[in-house]
């Protein structure tokens, strides 16, 4: 048996059995990690801590009362700090950080008993939508369109994460989404990605970017895995002032399958001019399948979903740029050469020049600007009033009755690795255009595969929930997975 | 509005990034194509509308002011790329 192609839900059982060992169950996900070098998915194997933590799982699995992920080996964005091991957001200027510190959602992991194989790749500060921001280089998709090798994103900011779980190479992984950084990535793998309600996991410990619109969330290959995996890294954190002081459900016990009389709202806004004419068509089928699962269709009205990506181009920016501003080459990472005569000044300018990759540089001094004086209101002010305006659309239609909305994942499938690459910025922007909402309402989303495109590469489904119903979302959810049974993997070719 | 070279230079300046010289037109232009984007914000009608702060409607948690951590200096120092004597280093800032 391959024990890496198992289900969170699978393993976790399994090892209960005592069919195979967490030692075993590490071994295989460390060898098919160590093969797949060709997805640059792994950027810090941790294959010495993974052995040490599969032991001590499988000592606490014997003495009965193991938690969920006991022994399950996962993969850690690089966003995530993680004690003693390389930490940088797959940036430059966070080069030989290791920090002194984990993470809070890591730590609920590691004292769960999970096994992290390592640290996965990602776009540099989560920034990009297909994973070609990083400094490690490209993660490529385990997915290749039929009958061509030509290498495709496997999305962003998370890419490595969709990639590494799409691959069989952990069995789950955290992510990250600011803008659709879980869900575009698991839409473009065939996998299922949940950003959480903002609030729902800890901040702490995880590399800022746009600290108002940033939530972890989990990468996995089903439903039930996502639900498993989200309540592990939720819960209250007093380090971290807007996590929320509130219970955790257990998720999983509220996949029932069931969503008869539930409302589902189908947003006319996300009808966009241009769409393929694939992605109207799976949409359309799940519709389909939710209204045959016995919930109630209904057409519904967001009417500022078209200034949701323009709002967070102002927003996320300028929190990066403020964010970002501790990269000075004084108290972690990479300080740059400096010649002689230079000062602190020059230090943090050469720093910052050399540490920083394009479109993180690009993205601090937008930010820069619009929060500069004389820009402020027109721009920064301007777009937080309009994400007011974002979040009352989604209130209303909740107060309406509307239990979840069903949109498309992402506008396209997986595009080729460098085939955006001379297009104008707001091209690759136009990705996170169905996804982008839901940070700015603070949300919880999840994207579901629910079928192929005709070139054979797989394409998700979203549904967003209402707030602190990641429950209700992850059996919706469920539902819809069970009705399109999206059962495809890639071929191995890695 | 349209960025112009010296103005990509001022923004550079304020973000601390050394961008040389025979950039700046190019960045000039990448900000005009992403500030054009974020232009038709001014179609929305915000007049009486709050600028948001907190997605979440809730009260911010208190707790005694008192020191709750510390006393690690060299954890703190341990992924300084200069430091000295228990302090971070740095160029001479006075002359």
């Amino acid at each position: 048996m391959t024990l890496n192609t198992l289900t969170i839900a699978a393993a976790r059982d399994g090892l209960r059995k005592g069919e195979f060992t967490a030692a075993e169950l590490t071994e295989a996900c460390l060898s098919a990690a160590a093969e797949a070098g060709a997805l640059n998915a792994v950027v810090h194997p941790t294959p010495d801590l993974a052995r040490e933590r599969a032991a001590a799982a499988e000592a606490r699995l014997r003495q009965g009362d193991a938690p969920d992920l006991c022994g399950i080996p996962l993969g850690i964005k690089d966003l995530f700090c993680t004690r003693g091991v390389d930490s940088q957001a797959a940036s430059r200027i966070l080069e030989g950080f290791r920090p002194e510190y984990e993470s809070t959602v890591t730590a609920k992991l590691r004292d769960a008993g999970a096994v992290m194989i390592g640290k996965l790749n990602m776009d540099e500060f989560a920034m990009g939508s297909s994973n070609e921001t990083s400094v490690y280089g490209d993660a490529v998709n385990p997915w290749r369109r039929q009958g061509d090798d030509a290498r495709l994103t496997p999305g962003g900011s998370s890419g490595g994460s969709a990639a590494a779980v799409a691959a069989d190479l952990c069995l789950g992984a955290t992510g990250t989404d600011t803008g659709g950084s879980i869900r575009q990535p698991a839409a473009f793998t065939g996998t299922t990605g949940l950003k959480p309600t903002y609030g729902r996991c800890s901040r702490w410990g995880i590399v800022a970017f746009a600290s108002s619109l940033d939530q972890a969330g989990p990468m996995t290959k089903d439903v039930r895995d996502a639900a498993i995996l989200l309540a592990a890294m939720s819960g209250h954190d007093p380090k971290d002032s807007t996590s929320a002081d509130r219970a955790v459900p257990d998720f999983e016990a509220m996949l029932t399958g069931d969503i008869r009389g539930k409302v589902v709202g189908v947003p006319r806004e996300y009808r966009m001019e241009g769409m393929p004419e694939e992605i109207e068509a799976l949409w359309a089928k799940g519709r389909e399948m939710l209204a045959d699962a016995g919930a109630e269709l209904r057409d519904i009205s967001l009417p500022h979903t078209k200034y949701a990506l323009p709002a967070y181009y102002v927003i996320a920016p300028a929190e990066a740029s403020s964010n970002l501003a501790r990269y000075d080459g004084v108290r972690f990472g990479r300080r740059a050469k400096l010649g002689q005569g230079d000062g602190v000044t020059e230090m943090y300018e050469k720093t910052r020049a050399e540490g920083f990759g394009h479109e993180v540089q690009r993205r601090v001094m937008v930010g820069t600007y619009v929060l500069s004086a004389g820009f402020y209101d027109a721009y920064y002010n301007r777009a937080r009033k309009v994400r007011t305006l974002i979040k009352q659309d989604f209130d209303r239609v909740f107060a309406d009755g509307v239990d979840a909305i069903l949109t498309p994942a992402t506008p396209s499938a997986a595009f080729g690795l460098g085939e955006m690459a001379d297009a104008d910025p707001v091209q690759m922007y136009l990705n996170d255009v169905f996804t982008v909402t839901v940070n700015l309402a603070g949300l919880p989303g999840i994207a579901v595969p629910a079928g192929l495109d005709r070139q054979g590469l797989p394409l998700g489904l979203q549904l967003i929930g209402r707030p602190w119903e990641e429950g209700e979302l992850l059996n919706a959810a469920y539902t819809l997975e069970r009705a399109a049974g999206f059962v495809s993997k890639p071929g191995k070719w890695w | 509005m349209s960025i112009d070279v010296e103005t990509a230079r001022r923004v550079a300046k304020l973000a601390r990034i050394a961008v040389p010289e025979k950039d700046l037109p190019a960045l000039a232009g990448e900000f005009n194509a992403i500030l054009g984007f974020v232009e038709q914000l001014g179609e929305v009608d915000v007049e009486g509308v709050e600028p948001m702060t907190g997605v979440t409607p809730m009260r911010l948690k208190r707790r005694e002011d008192v020191v709750t951590d510390g006393g690690m200096p060299e954890k703190i120092l341990s992924n300084a790329p200069d430091a000295r004597e228990g302090f971070f280093a740095v160029p001479k800032v006075v002359e």
